[in-house]
């Protein structure tokens, strides 16, 4: 065996000394260019953000995949939905004719939009792929507004870096970055294969978000509130599936 | 798995769809017909942020080993077989004495013999690279940058298939692989690992 020597210890000292103060730095960079996800963390936090980090840098524009209409899925899924609440059953009796989008935050001109308004914009479709982190999917076409659309309307400030948005069951929430919001394939759904868009898969109004797996997707979509820290929102984690154990960025 | 125990191949897959095959396990989710009257607690949360943690440690410390394993010589020395285990007549003599349980003689058992050689070879470079490959297929982020990473997988659901089958499969390496080191003297063999040292205890003898 041979001994440690002294030589050979000063260069691991120094090296795990460089090492550590390198992780710091980059850790630093990646909070500055938004590569660090809010719930980092936590024993998962690491590869959590290496994830985030590494899919940001990689995915920032690129496109979901398109399908075929002939690939749609028939019959079209429609998941377990929670309970819904009397709020949404009392706009519902009423042919949804009430549902409100309420936009606030970091915004020059907060707004409220009738579904009417959302369909007056001249609406989008997607033939994309929903998949469920349990593991299963299927293909639609969802017809919408983009985000980015709505969030021009309104003048999103210059330091805004996430999106909040809530479903009408208020414990239901989750919140993208702005490359996701501003991203031309992150609708507000309000229409499926043709048609209106079914409660049961989240009419008359969802988050679509086909480049994250479906629980980003949020069904019922009340409000929208632009923002430049999580820190004020819940526990902070960025929403409403960390809390719950899962991960805030869901692109996998 | 347990959240939907049920195999598709193609694009997509739900409960309204054919499956390819079921497991016969009950599930975590009470949507999927499993013929069980129960369902299980979910555990998705906190397993899938240890599946991808887990998942960058076997990408950064196999890429370590990768490159480590060319520039020491330790992919051509120890892993590769060399010309004369090839042949027809020493691969079958190695295939023979191993379904016999013979031991190794003093010499052999310091260096991997032609099987083991294949098998390491298979599971670097064939069954990791696989299993990295289809779970990031699955990505939809992932496959929106690169596209063809799933299509010519024949779709996110093949990936995921093959994805199971491939983690089988390592999971029986690993299984085998312990056995095997348990077989071969359990104190000598992790020691070897631990310090990359296996002659020293030959020589010390």
């Amino acid at each position: 065996m041979t001994d440690l020597s002294r030589r050979k210890l000063i260069i691991t000292g120094l090296a795990a000394t460089a090492g550590i103060s390198g992780l710091g730095v980059a850790a630093r960079i990646a909070q500055r260019y938004g590569l660090v996800p809010p719930d980092h963390g936590g024993i998962y936090g690491l590869g959590e953000t290496l994830t985030y980090a590494s899919q940001r840098l990689l995915t920032r524009h690129s496109l979901a995949r398109e399908f075929h209409p002939s690939q749609i899925s028939k019959p079209p899924l429609a998941n377990e939905i929670p309970p819904l609440n009397d709020a949404f059953k009392r706009l519902q009796a009423g042919g949804f004719a009430d549902w409100q989008l309420s936009v606030n935050g970091m915004v020059d001109r907060p707004a409220a939009f009738s579904l009417a308004q959302l369909k007056s914009y001249r609406s989008r479709s997607q033939i994309t792929q929903l998949a469920c982190e349990e593991g299963w999917s299927y293909i639609a076409e969802w017809i919408g507004v983009p985000l980015s659309q709505v969030l021009d309307v309104v003048g999103i400030h210059p330091q805004a870096r996430y999106v909040v948005y809530f479903s009408i069951d208020p414990t239901w929430w989750e919140s993208i970055d702005m490359a996701d919001a501003l991203h031309p394939q992150t609708f507000l759904a309000y229409g499926m294969n043709g048609d209106e868009l079914p409660v049961g898969n989240g009419g008359p109004l969802r988050m679509r978000l086909p480049r994250q797996l479906g629980y980003k997707s949020v069904k019922y979509i009340t409000n929208l509130t632009v923002t430049d820290s999580l820190k004020g929102f819940g526990k902070g984690l960025g929403s409403a599936s960390p809390e719950a154990g899962y991960a805030w960025y869901a692109g996998i | 798995m347990i959240s939907h125990p049920r195999f598709y191949w193609g694009e997509t897959g739900n409960v309204l769809t054919t499956p390819l095959f079921k497991l016969p396990i009950p599930s975590s989710r009470a949507l999927v017909p499993t013929g069980y009257g129960y369902v299980l607690p979910d555990q998705n949360g906190w397993s899938r942020y240890l599946h991808f943690q887990a998942a960058w440690v076997v990408v950064l410390t196999g890429l370590l080993y990768i490159i480590s394993a060319l520039f020491t010589g330790h992919l051509r020395k120890n892993l590769l077989p060399g010309k004369a285990d090839l042949s027809l007549r020493a691969f079958s003599t190695a295939i023979a004495n191993h379904l016999r349980f013979e031991r190794p003689s003093e010499a052999e058992a310091w260096s991997y013999n032609v099987l083991q050689r294949l098998t390491y070879l298979f599971v670097i470079f064939v069954l990791f690279p696989l299993v990295i490959w289809t779970g990031l297929a699955m990505s939809p982020a992932f496959v929106s940058a690169l596209p063809a990473a799933v299509t010519v997988l024949g779709g996110q659901q093949s990936a995921r298939t093959i994805h199971f089958f491939v983690s089988l499969a390592l999971l029986l390496f690993l299984l085998v692989h312990v056995v095997m080191v348990c077989l071969a003297g359990f104190r000598s063999r992790i020691r070897a690992m631990i310090t990359g040292r296996a002659g020293t205890h030959m020589e010390r003898l």
